[in-house]
């Protein structure tokens, strides 16, 4: 179904117009990649601070609250032009075992984050000020930048072809990227 | 010797030869160089937005650029060691990019101005107003932008 969806907007002249365009992708994939620097940028600094390796004279609530606002931003930008490249290239990226884990990790990232605004952060008040904040902040800080370090490695790796489902492939390939459903 | 025969030889080096003879290891330092960038992103955000006024107003700017420094440092320092062999794989390649040439004449100015007027400006030793601080920022994101765009760029030409 998904397939389909992608073969979908395959056929979409607006798809084929921006993938096969001089100027418009790269452009597109440029904003992309320089937004990351924005969102991961950012994230990675209150990352460190909730590590207790960087910024920490600085207290907590003050790192989210005055540099999550731009990590959002640049999360928005990320999923927009993400949305567009994606467009751009649909059964190719959708096939694509990179595109996957990249979702995967996509995925594990906002549940950790989620769980991390949720549960762990409830009782910041206590240790705001902590050069070293508790265990539980730590890991959550740790497993973020691993995320989201693996979302921006497999990201890049989609451009290139090496399990692509038009070569011949390992089974676990063939599997994984769905190299051998037809479409509906 | 012209310049061009020095880029030829740094392509030939056995760094060079060993990236570009390899399918995985350009992939691989390419992507470190990426998550270096990102790094170095945050790292000159954090300054120039607040130099701008736009984030973390509640800590003095000497707070923010003293804590920003190292990872400053470290990750300009991952960008060198990756962006290197990534150099010598395609050393002829960059000779005739123009991309190549507006990025490393960009980086230069921009570390060159990291590292003189606006961490003087940034951890209070030059006292300027706030419009000097403000347009210290944006300089900053201005310059780093540049080297950034034209570095994906050379991929693209």
């Amino acid at each position: 179904m998904l397939l389909g969806f992608a073969e979908w907007l395959a056929a979409n002249p607006w798809s084929v117009a921006l993938h096969e365009s001089l100027y418009m992708y790269p452009l597109v994939e440029s904003t992309h990649v320089l937004t990351i620097c924005l969102f991961l940028g950012t994230l990675a600094m209150v990352d460190l601070r909730l590590l207790g390796i960087a910024f920490r004279d600085t207290p907590i609530p003050e790192m989210t609250a005055r540099l999550l606002p731009w990590t959002v931003a640049g999360f928005v930008l990320l999923v927009v032009t993400g949305g567009l490249l994606f467009f751009a290239i649909p059964v190719r990226t959708y096939q694509s075992l990179w595109f996957r884990i990249k979702i995967i990790l996509l995925v594990a990232a906002g549940i950790n984050m989620w769980i991390f605004h949720k549960r762990v952060q409830n009782d910041v008040d206590r240790w705001a000020r902590d050069q070293k904040p508790p265990r539980a902040a730590r890991v959550s800080a740790m497993i973020s930048l691993s995320a989201w370090a693996g979302v921006v490695v497999t990201g890049r790796m989609i451009a290139y072809n090496w399990f692509d489902c038009d070569r011949p492939q390992a089974a676990f390939v063939v599997w994984f990227a769905e190299c051998m459903v037809d479409a509906p | 010797m012209t310049l061009f025969d020095v880029f030829d030889w740094l392509e030939l080096t056995a760094i060079g030869e060993a990236v570009r003879g390899s399918i995985w290891l350009f992939p691989a330092i390419e992507a470190v160089h990426l998550l270096a960038l990102a790094m170095i992103g945050g790292a000159v955000l954090v300054v120039d937005l607040r130099l701008l006024g736009a984030s973390l107003r509640d800590q003095p700017v000497a707070s923010v650029a003293k804590n920003a420094h190292p990872w400053l440092v470290a990750s300009l320092l991952a960008l060198i060691a990756t962006g290197v062999p990534l150099f010598l794989s395609e050393a002829v390649k960059c000779y005739f990019n123009t991309s190549f040439w507006v990025k490393m004449i960009t980086l230069v100015v921009a570390v060159t101005f990291a590292f003189s007027v606006r961490r003087r400006i940034a951890d209070g030793r030059w006292q300027v107003g706030a419009g000097l601080q403000k347009l210290t920022g944006a300089t900053s994101i201005g310059l780093w932008f540049v080297v950034a765009a034209a570095g994906r760029w050379i991929g693209f030409s």
